[in-house]
This record gives structure tokens, sequence and C-alpha cells, in this order.
């Protein structure tokens, strides 16, 4: 294999990998603070494409006026659903509430189909983001150089926002111990709601890049993505945002290479996602960046 | 805490056993309630008065386009044909929804609770191959539309097809790709977990050996799975092999990103495929990227064939307004010679109308004359088309030898 083709193979897993280290953000941050695991990320992730595509097919908007839109609805279905789904279910065992996360999932997925429809859709592409680039005999979309760097953004955002404000500090005391952090003068409420707020907002902002390097949205879709940004956060280490997007950029290289240097398990290539669940599960439970000295979010 | 997030891991590695166990193909997804619904609106009266026949299509899920395609094509039928032996004719859409398993339920409810005389359908050989023990296990004959796999027909005595089938298809791919693009190398990009896309390619991978009488005239072979929306590696190892054309028989929504795929990535090779990529959705996923490519299909509404055909289109332009696709024609063939056998057997028993079926000959549909061989398989004349200015356009037609 040459030099070239090697790093056009390692181009293109580095712009899978930040794709799912944007949706594992997500999926770790909710972890990280309120213990769940929301099984509806990925539904969420699904219904932000909906919103995006009819904003620009059906209302006509600029793109850029659409991507805040469905980005702000996504955020305001993430409120919802942790309003009818999880608050009620505040006081019961964990395993009641994931249930209902479940629930929550299928039930988008569901509406998704009835509403939208079952037949595909074109996502509609902004040239900006889709535009191939070249470097030597590399090319590529534009948007793989601004998803790394979004990601990175995103990650210095999240962290400045958990350690330098007031609402980080809420959220810190949520995740230790809910009634403790009420009698200290917290809104839990309000801090439950905001963390699902911003969990939305990046499964928004991963699923509007999702669909322009992949401009195709059925209500189905959301399920594999959402299973695998959710092992790349275990693989990181769940509640542990730098670990979330380590471990999306571990699958993501990882599944390129499988098929570029073992092209005869091509067909295995969700299995391998699996499978390194299943290694880091027995290897190291916590996850590569799970350590008890990390902080959690 | 640790307990908790064991359970969920257990929960979460039972669902990944469930997922890949099925081949990858798409996850079935939770069952909306009740998938079939009564086109008419009029709750079925008892046997005897209404006949029901059934539908048995992909309307959700990976290939949901091409069966809403096909039931285009028998809701046009049905309204110009309401009624045979002076009974009325009530179609019933069962959703197979894109999954083999689905679709072996689905194929059950049409035989118990619907009790149709005969079934339509489907879009995807892989879902008739699933269903054609059960339709010919209760008795029922079948009729596919536009499913070309041979294994469909054979060995089945009531499943039955009015298109041709794909050892003619992959020949007609493998003569354009030999002779109008002079390959001698070709690659193959194919939807391994769909039987129709697998069996095509390996009649192409025959056909097209022969002609170069060169066994290593496919330089590599290379799988995705339904549902999978990165190519890149395929295309890397494929086109790192040099080959003077690609052939990618699979979906039409996986298909078209292939392709969008490849132009990102600077691959210039041409695509050419088979009778699936006809849908709309294959021209607005893959827009410009996908101008030019090349595969065969069924009909073409700019050269009528029968009679049947003038009626066909007129209908259908003053329904959609708009061109239909070869599939539709063939949803609306199946259910005419669904009916023709009705009133030629005179009666809606299973087995009489299956030998009403396997006797048709001569039958002016509107993609075609319709002859039925020994296998229950019409032998019909291949369309081949390109997508030019983003519209599917007329480049040749083929006869069966």
């Amino acid at each position: 294999m040459s030099f070239d083709l090697f790093m056009q193979y390692l181009t293109n897993g580095i712009s899978l990998g930040s794709l799912y280290a944007l949706i594992a953000i997500g999926y770790t941050m909710v972890y990280g603070i309120l213990r769940l695991i929301n099984f509806a990320h990925g539904e969420i992730f699904m219904m932000s494409l909906y919103f995006a595509f009819y904003g620009v097919a059906l209302f006509a908007l600029p793109w850029y006026i659409t991507f805040v839109v469905a980005i702000l609805m996504t955020a305001l279905l993430g409120m919802t659903v942790e309003r009818a789904a999880y608050k009620p279910l505040r006081h019961s065992p964990r395993i009641t509430i994931m249930v209902s996360a479940i629930g929550a999932s299928f039930f988008l997925q569901n509406l998704a189909v009835v509403i939208f429809g079952g037949r595909p859709k074109a996502f509609p592409t902004v040239p900006l983001f889709t535009q191939v680039i070249r470097i030597g005999n590399i090319s590529m979309q534009a948007l793989t150089l601004y998803i790394p760097v979004a990601t990175v953004a995103l990650l210095v955002g999240l962290h400045f926002l958990i350690h330098k404000t007031k609402t980080g500090l809420g959220m810190r005391a949520v995740s230790k111990d809910h009634d403790t952090a009420r009698l200290m003068g917290v809104n839990v409420d309000r801090t439950i709601t905001i963390t699902f707020a911003i969990g939305s907002i990046l499964a928004a902002f991963g699923g509007i890049m999702w669909g322009m390097k992949f401009p195709q949205i059925v209500p189905t879709m959301g399920l594999i993505p959402g299973l695998k940004c959710f092992i790349a956060a275990v693989v990181g280490g769940i509640g542990n945002i730098s670990g979330a997007v380590l471990g999306g950029f571990i699958l993501g290289i990882g599944e390129i290479m499988l098929v570029a240097f073992l092209p005869g398990l091509t067909g295995y290539r969700d299995a391998f996602a699996f499978v390194l669940l299943i290694v880091i599960l027995l290897v190291k439970p916590t996850g590569l960046m799970g350590e008890k000295t990390a902080e959690k979010v | 805490m640790k307990k908790s997030l064991l359970l969920i891991m257990m929960l979460l590695l039972s669902l990944s056993l469930v997922l890949s166990g099925c081949g990858g193909s798409q996850p079935a997804a939770p069952a909306p309630a009740a998938p079939a619904e009564t086109e008419s609106g009029e709750t079925p009266a008892a046997d005897g008065d209404v006949i029901r026949i059934g539908v048995f299509e992909p309307m959700t899920g990976a290939n949901a386009a091409g069966g809403a395609l096909e039931v285009e094509g028998v809701e046009l039928a049905n309204e110009l044909y309401p009624t045979v032996l002076g009974r009325p004719v009530e179609f019933v859409v069962v959703d197979n929804r894109s999954d083999v398993v689905e679709a072996a339920n689905a194929a059950s409810r049409l035989i118990e609770r619907e009790n149709v005389v005969a079934v339509i359908g489907s879009w995807g050989s892989g879902y008739s191959m699933a269903a054609g023990p059960i339709f010919e296990g209760a008795q029922v004959p079948a009729v596919a539309a536009s499913a070309t796999n041979p294994l469909v027909t054979q060995g089945n005595d009531y499943y039955f097809r009015v298109c041709f089938i794909d050892p003619f298809q992959g020949t007609v791919m493998a003569n354009y790709a030999y002779n109008n693009l002079g390959a001698r190398k070709a690659a193959i990009i194919r939807e391994v977990s769909n039987d129709y896309a697998v069996g095509l390619a390996s009649f192409f991978e025959a056909a097209f050996k022969e002609l170069t009488g060169d066994a290593d005239a496919i330089v590599e072979i290379s799988d995705y799975q339904t549902g999978d929306q990165d190519f890149s590696s395929q295309l890397l190892n494929v086109s790192s092999k040099n080959p003077d054309v690609i052939f990618a028989p699979g979906n039409f929504t996986e298909s078209a990103l292939v392709i969008s795929q490849a132009k990102t990535l600077g691959i210039e090779i041409p695509f050419i495929g088979g009778d699936t990529w006809e849908t709309p959705e294959f021209i607005d996923i893959g827009q410009d990227a996908v101008e030019g490519v090349v595969f065969s299909t069924f009909f073409d509404a700019d050269a009528p064939l029968t009679a049947e055909t003038d009626v066909f289109l007129q209908a259908y332009r003053a329904k959609y307004n708009r061109e239909p696709a070869a599939v539709t024609a063939l949803g609306y063939d199946a259910y005419i010679l669904i009916l023709d056998a009705i009133e030629r057997a005179g009666t809606t028993d299973g087995v009489a109308l299956r030998d009403a079926i396997a006797a048709t000959s001569g039958f002016p549909g509107a993609a075609g004359i319709i002859t039925l061989n020994a296998d229950g398989d019409a032998e019909k004349n291949a369309v081949i088309k390109t997508v030019q200015d983003g519209v599917f356009t007329y480049l040749d037609t083929v006869e069966p030898q």
C-alpha cells in the first residue's frame, strides 16, 4: 500500500471518527451528570436532520438560519423528552428510567415514520461544507477539516461551562448527589433540563454534519450511529468528555482500517464496534480515560 | 452503580447480537400497530363478495421508495379495473419493512388475517424468497412485479413474475461494459446482505468473464451492508486495482452514496448497475455525481409497447403529473394479470387461479407482452438507461437471446 493511499484511508477514518466523537460527547455528558444513558440520543440526532430538512425543503430558509432553528428545535425536543419520560421517574430505580429511555427511543422512531414517512429523503447539502478539497493526492470534503476543529472547540467550550460557570458548578454538584445539591440551593430540575438541552444541541450539531457527509435521511437512521457513539463513549470512559472524543476517533479510524487491510471482513464492520466494546469491558471496564481520578463532568 | 452499568452493557450486547445476527440488514423498527391498511376504506365483507388481493411490499425501511412505486401502479390499476367476475376487488397493503424476518411475518399476516386470494410483490427479491414457502404452503399464488432473482420462482409452483430475471440482466450489463465501454477489467461493489445484489453480481461476473475470455477479468469484489453510509474504504480498495468499469448492484440509496463518495475521492471510473437504481431518490441523493451512470431496467415511457401501455401512461400522467418508473408499470401489470387469470379461471380458488396464471401467454401488459415460461418468469426485453441532466434517459433496448 502506497503512502498516499494510506493517508487517504487515514483521512477518511478521521473524518468518520470526528463525527462519532461529536455525537458521543452528548451521550457522555448526560451520563456524567445524571448517571443515565439516554438511549433516545440517536433518535434526537435523527429528528434534528428532519428539522433541518424541512427548514430548507419546505420553508426555503437559507441554510445558516435553518441550522440554527433546527438546533434550537432539537434542544426543545430533548428537554421535552426529559420532562415527559425521565422527570416523573427521578426517584425510581435506575433500571426503570433506562427502560423509559428505550421506550422514548422507539416512540420517536415510530413517530418519525408516521409524520415523515418511511421513504428516504435527500438531505440538502451546502457547497461550503461539501466541496472537495485536494491536498497533494488526498481528496476530502471541506467538512472533514471543519469537524475536528468544531469538536475541539466544543470540548474547550464545555470545559469552560462546567468548570468556570455557576451552571457548571450546579451540574457538578448534581452529578455527585441530587439531594445534597438541592440543600445547597441548586435548582436540580433546571440544571438537568439545561444538561439535556446541551446534549441535544450536540446531537443536532453532529446530526447536521452527518447529513452533509451522508446526505440521506430515514427514520431508522438514528439507531446504528446511536449505538456506535454510545460504544465510543464507553470505550473512552463514559462520563468523560475527552474520553468520548478519543473513543470516537478510535472507532472511526478502526472501522476504516479494518475494511482497508482486511477486505474480507467488510461484512463485519458493525461487529467491529461491538467486539471493541466487549474487549474494553473485559480489559478495562472503566474505559480508556475513565480512571477514578479523572474528573467526571 | 457498577451493577447497573453491567446490566446496561448486557442489554446492549444482546441487542447488538440481534442486530449483527440478521446480517446487518435494516434493523427492525418496532412495529407500527397496524401495518395493513384497507385501501377502499370499507370493512371487508364476508367471503364471496369482495375479492381481496394482497400487496406485499416494503413501505418503510431501506427499500421503502421501491415499494411505494409499485403500490402506485397497483393503486392505479385498481382504479381502472375495480371489479372482476362482477365482484369488487380490494387490495390490502402489508409492509414487509425491508427486512427478511418481517417479510415472513407480513406474508403470514396476508394469508391468515387478510384472507387474500392472490399476492403482488415484493420489490426486493430477498423478501419474496422469504415469503415464497408461506404462499406456496397456503396455495395462494403470488406475482412479483420486479423481483429479478431466479430463486424467487424456481421450485415454487405458486410464485410468478412479470419481469425478466437476473441471469439475463447480468448478461445485458456485461455486454454493455464490454462492447459500449470497451471494458476489459471490471470491479464489483455489491450490497452483500441483499440476495438480489449478490445474485446479479455473480451473473454479471460469469457473463463478463466469458466475454473477455479472461478468468481474472474481475479485479476486485467489495461488499457493503444494507444501511451502511461510509463506503470510502471499499471504493479505495476497488480503485487501487484500476478497473475499467465498476458494477455496483444494490439498493438505490446506498448506491447513490457509493457513487457520490467515489466522486469525492476523485475516482473517475464509470459506474453501471441494475434495475433498482430507477427511483427518484437515486437522483435526489446522488445529484451531480450520478450523471452518466448506466443501468438496465424494464420499461421506458417513451417507447410504448402495447395498447395497455397507452392506457397506463395516460392514467398515470393524469393522476401524478409525472413520468412513471418501470416498476410502477410492473406493479400495474401484476394486478391486471391476476385479474385476467381470475376471469379465465372463473373462480378465486388457489389451485385453479395458479393454473390460470401459469397458462398466461401473449398477455398485453403496460410494460410489454407477458408470456410466462415453465418457471413462471416473463421473458422480456431489457431497457438500458442513463442519467442525463438529472433525468432518467433511454439509451437502448436489448432483446433476450
